[in-house]
């Protein structure tokens, strides 16, 4: 059986030969199996948020090399990437069309991987879908499939973008800090919805956090990363019996008490 | 008002029709506009050029002897072309939009010299069976009933292909593209194909309103492309403006949208007809209509700033 995901050796340097050059990913490997919820934790700049970017194709990386189910993806751009991909990011924004309504939003999601035809957008049969997955999520929002996506909340939002990352069951579903502009009742929300879809449809899933509770009480594995490298994985029964303090030991051991200032100390 | 008395309302009167037909035919450009402008969020110059090459290519076939009708999809053609080289300027190559579109406006200023041979080429409704034709109106009776059937229906036709079009999975694809690419991106939508697709739309647009334009005033010049951003711009705002929230109200909020942006044009027409009937020199013009563009397009950034001074004190 091959791996959900395979990331070998991977490295990106940014801005490269300026002043301004940062080692982004010095080393990265990773294997997920097929079911994994990787949680993702780390100080400001160690690489969790570039990790997920590089997997997505944003850019492209200096060496190294990313499989996703077997294939190869490391040379594709970012468009052809998205059929193995569900992908929810830190701004609410980022995820979905504010100018088009919520039908349009699911239906651009619906047709991933598919080339785009001349036929009209939304089907009636897929409004029916959409509204059972709507309402699925208890926010109401299976009464506003023709409200602009601007409209709404950035909880909702996120939600909705939730679902258009898991509409195709992608292989692999990347959420980059996506409770993290939310107001702390309105991001345990999104996270349980996100538990559930994963869940639900069965499938291997990357969160990068700042909240080291939630990266404890979440997903079957847990990676921590510094500058760039994985630094702690752990997983099964040892990660169940983890504790935020043991987390803060493992990060003042490898940054030698730098960490300090971190806003993960908050969390 | 010293010159007042000098002004004949009925001069201003019997001007209406052509300043009304001028704005509808300046419509199907202004549509162009609204593509790149609104829908897409690219700052398309290209037009500039484009409507005069759609001008030169529908005056220099219909001498050729190709018939009047059949040299507008050519000049359709020809617009979507320019927009081509724009879209690959911009995607394959990297050059951001505005720069491209401009690289792409002044190369077709030599390019309509080529194919108009000098710098204006008339096509006179007395010699060729053109479709539309500022003849057709003055005289009126039923020319120019005719004609204005004929242009409305068509503009019309236009407005439900366009609303159809910008439906469908490819169109939603090119409103995501422009409303927000990384969406876009990570949903599988190939950013610059679709980048592309909009822009050939819209200057195909703008060269069918040009060889349109050319046949109604009896000419193609190189010339008559400059500043036509400007008023493709002022119809888009007007339009908005004046109907907009009545229009976003409206189930088919999309198609009342892009009839607004026609009516934007007439009125601008009418507007400017207004303006020259005052006295003002018509060398003025431009300068006109650039300072309504200005106007416009500040009104809603003032409101914001002026709604967050008062939102401090």
């Amino acid at each position: 059986m091959s791996y959900a995901l395979e990331i070998c050796d991977v490295h990106k340097i940014f801005n490269k030969g300026t002043i301004n050059e940062k080692v982004a990913l010095d080393g990265v490997d990773l294997k997920l199996n097929p079911g994994d919820f990787v949680t993702i934790i780390g100080g400001n700049g160690a690489g969790k948020s570039t990790t997920l970017n590089a997997i997505a194709g944003v850019w492209p990386i200096d060496s190294g090399r990313i499989v996703i189910d077997g294939a190869d993806i490391t040379r594709l751009p970012e468009h052809k990437r998205a059929v193995y991909l569900g992908r929810v990011f830190q701004d609410p924004m980022t995820g979905t069309a504010a100018s088009m309504n919520i039908e349009e939003n699911l239906a651009i999601a619906c047709r991933r991987g598919q080339s785009r035809t001349l036929k009209w957008g939304v089907s009636r049969q897929e409004k029916e879908i959409f509204r059972e997955k709507l309402a699925a999520l208890e926010l109401g929002l299976e009464d506003r499939m023709t409200s602009k996506v601007g409209l709404l909340s950035g909880g909702q939002r996120q939600a909705i973008t939730l679902l258009m990352a898991s509409m195709k069951r992608p292989k692999l579903l990347l959420l980059d800090e996506h409770t993290a502009a939310l107001d702390p009742k309105t991001a345990a929300k999104v996270l349980e919805i996100s538990d559930r879809i994963i869940s639900e449809n069965g499938l291997t899933a990357m969160m990068v956090t700042h909240n080291m509770k939630d990266a404890i009480n979440h997903g079957n594995r847990l990676i921590m990363m510094h500058e760039g490298k994985i630094i702690y994985d752990v997983a099964g029964e040892e990660k169940k019996n983890l504790h935020v303090k043991d987390l803060l030991a493992k990060f003042e051991e490898v940054s030698g008490g730098e960490f300090a200032n971190d806003r993960m100390m908050l969390a | 008002m010293f010159c007042l008395m000098t002004l004949n309302p009925l001069s201003l009167l019997k001007a209406l029709p052509g300043s009304v037909a001028q704005g509808m035919i300046w419509g199907i450009m202004a549509l162009g506009v609204y593509i790149t402008f609104r829908i897409l969020d690219f700052p398309d110059l290209t037009v500039d050029g484009s409507i005069a090459t759609g001008a030169a290519v529908s005056v220099m076939l219909i001498r050729g002897g190709v018939s009047p009708l059949l040299s507008l999809p050519v000049a359709f053609l020809a617009g979507m072309l320019a927009g081509l080289v724009t879209g690959l300027l911009n995607t394959v190559l990297g050059i951001p939009g505005i720069l491209a579109s401009i690289l792409t406006q002044i190369s077709l200023y030599s390019v309509n010299l080529i194919i108009m041979g000098k710098s204006n080429q008339p096509v006179s409704v007395d010699n060729y069976p053109l479709v539309v034709a500022l003849r057709y109106v003055t005289e009126g009776g039923t020319g120019r009933l005719l004609f204005f059937v004929g242009v409305i229906l068509f503009l019309l036709a236009l407005v439900a292909v366009l609303y159809w079009y910008f439906g469908t999975e490819q169109g939603q694809a090119i409103r995501a593209t422009g409303c927000n690419d990384n969406m876009a991106r990570a949903q599988g939508i190939n950013t610059n194909f679709t980048k592309v697709v909009a822009l050939m739309i819209s200057n195909g647009l703008v060269g069918l309103c040009g060889g349109m334009y050319a046949q109604f005033q009896g000419a193609a010049d190189i010339n008559m492309g400059r500043g036509a951003i400007v008023t493709g711009l002022a119809a888009v705002i007007i339009g908005e403006v004046l109907f907009g929230k009545f229009a976003s109200k409206r189930k088919l909020a999309f198609a009342y949208t892009l009839t607004a942006v026609i009516l934007g044009a007439v009125i601008y027409y009418m507007v400017y007809q207004f303006v020259l009937w005052l006295n003002m020199p018509s060398e003025n013009m431009k300068l006109f209509s650039a300072i309504v563009v200005a106007i416009f397009l500040s009104v809603p950034n003032l409101k914001e700033k002026l709604a967050a001074k008062k939102g401090v004190a």
